[in-house]
């Protein structure tokens, strides 16, 4: 079971990262990627929500539409949790955590539409894995998120000093320089060891 | 209703990936083939065409409170017919776009153009906003698919033309770059693009001024 999570893990990181290879969560990824510390606030912001949203879409999934045969909403009951789940967790982080609400702010709200966390819901099931495997998935995958808009979010800091092409100022550097991130995640693809 | 205007805004000015910038998950990952570039360019027409239409039709029943919930659920009820459409008929796309069909649903284009357009406008408006951001969205992911698949993997439709589907091929095997392929080659494809696209709007802009200035 150890070799099996730390394999998971180990995936959902660096040789699957969601963003770099799987391309899941690129808005967020290439929206609030310009200063360090607000990324590293939203990539915490999605750990949590990836997380609790692996959980309950699997409870959704295994207590809900399957004994009742309704596989085929699986799409609208995924979304219709994670809504409800951020709002609640606005909700619940404002009254108990204030500090840690205004931390994430904004960002929370905007997790309902970030499709690593539908994503996460999604590939669970197409996996078959078990409620830890999921919850340890959907962590690591918002742990993976946050290490690769980090590292992005430094390189684009760098970036501004730099001395650019006009054609190429803004997005479309901040693209390549992604690119680059993900090529250098290419190596880890030697990993799959278990 | 200025039905010339919308098609030139989704075409062109206003093109849903290259000037609006959303919409990118899917852009960058399924554009490896031009099988899956059409596949899921006609998937994201039809859904947002369909969404815009009711979304438009009950823009006044709504309540201003709840309508992201409500978008969120029409959205999701038409991506999943088109899922299910997929499945039954054209199973080897459903194959290779995996989960990017359900995760239409949380595609940007389709919730944006529902919050900034069709929320706003009469249905036969919202229905033609959908058909012209739709095609500006499959014209530049048949673009990125075609360069890609081209240099890439050297062929052209695979999946569409050709012995077995392989394609026509264009670059002898062992020729293509194949980094094109990998993720690295989504992001600098669609990098290149937005960049073209910016030198091309800077050129005419630069052009304007010049001539205002020759003007007086």
């Amino acid at each position: 079971m150890i070799a099996r999570i730390l394999s998971i893990s180990l995936g959902a990181i660096l040789v699957e990262n969601f963003i770099l290879v799987k391309f899941l969560g690129i808005c967020p990824f290439l929206g609030v990627s310009k200063k360090t510390d607000t990324a590293v606030g939203m990539g915490f912001a999605v750990i949590f929500v990836m997380g609790m949203a692996s959980v309950f879409c699997w409870l959704v999934n295994y207590l809900l539409l399957v004994p009742l045969k309704l596989q085929y909403m699986q799409t609208v009951a995924y979304i219709l949790v994670i809504a409800a789940l951020v709002q609640f967790v606005e909700m619940f982080l404002q009254k108990t955590m204030p500090t840690l609400y205004q931390a994430l702010g904004i960002y929370l709200p905007l997790i309902t539409t970030n499709c690593a966390v539908l994503g996460v819901a999604l590939l669970n099931t197409q996996y078959n894995y078990g409620l830890i495997e999921s919850l340890v998935y959907g962590v690591m995958g918002g742990v993976g998120f946050t290490v690769a808009i980090f590292l992005f979010a430094s390189v684009r800091e760098r970036l501004e000093f730099a001395d650019l092409p006009k054609a190429f100022e803004g997005f479309p550097i901040a693209l390549v320089s992604a690119g680059l991130i993900a090529l250098a995640f290419m190596g880890f693809s030697g990993l799959k060891i278990w | 209703m200025n039905i010339g205007k919308q098609f030139k805004d989704g075409l062109v000015s206003q093109n849903p990936v290259l000037v609006q910038l959303l919409g990118m998950c899917s852009t960058m990952a399924i554009t490896t083939t031009l099988f899956n570039g059409i596949g899921m360019g006609i998937s994201v027409l039809v859904i947002l065409t369909c969404s815009n239409v009711v979304i438009a039709a009950l823009r006044k029943v709504i309540p201003q409170k709840i309508r992201i919930a409500a978008y969120v659920v029409v959205i999701a009820g038409f991506v999943t017919m088109v899922d299910l459409l997929i499945q039954a008929f054209v199973p080897e796309l459903s194959k290779s776009l995996g989960v990017f069909i359900p995760l239409i649903v949380v595609n940007c284009i389709i919730l944006g153009r529902a919050e900034a357009f069709a929320s706003k406008n009469t249905v036969p408006a919202a229905a033609i906003d959908g058909i012209a951001q739709g095609i500006g969205y499959t014209i530049v992911l048949v673009v990125i698919c075609i360069i890609r698949e081209l240099l890439g993997s050297g062929t052209f439709g695979a999946g569409i033309f050709g012995v077995n589907g392989g394609g026509i091929r264009i670059i002898a095997e062992g020729y293509p770059a194949l980094f094109l392929i990998l993720p690295f080659g989504g992001f600098l494809t669609l990098g290149c693009l937005i960049a073209f696209m910016q030198w091309t709007a800077n050129r005419s802009a630069d052009k304007a001024r010049k001539e205002s200035e020759a003007a007086k």
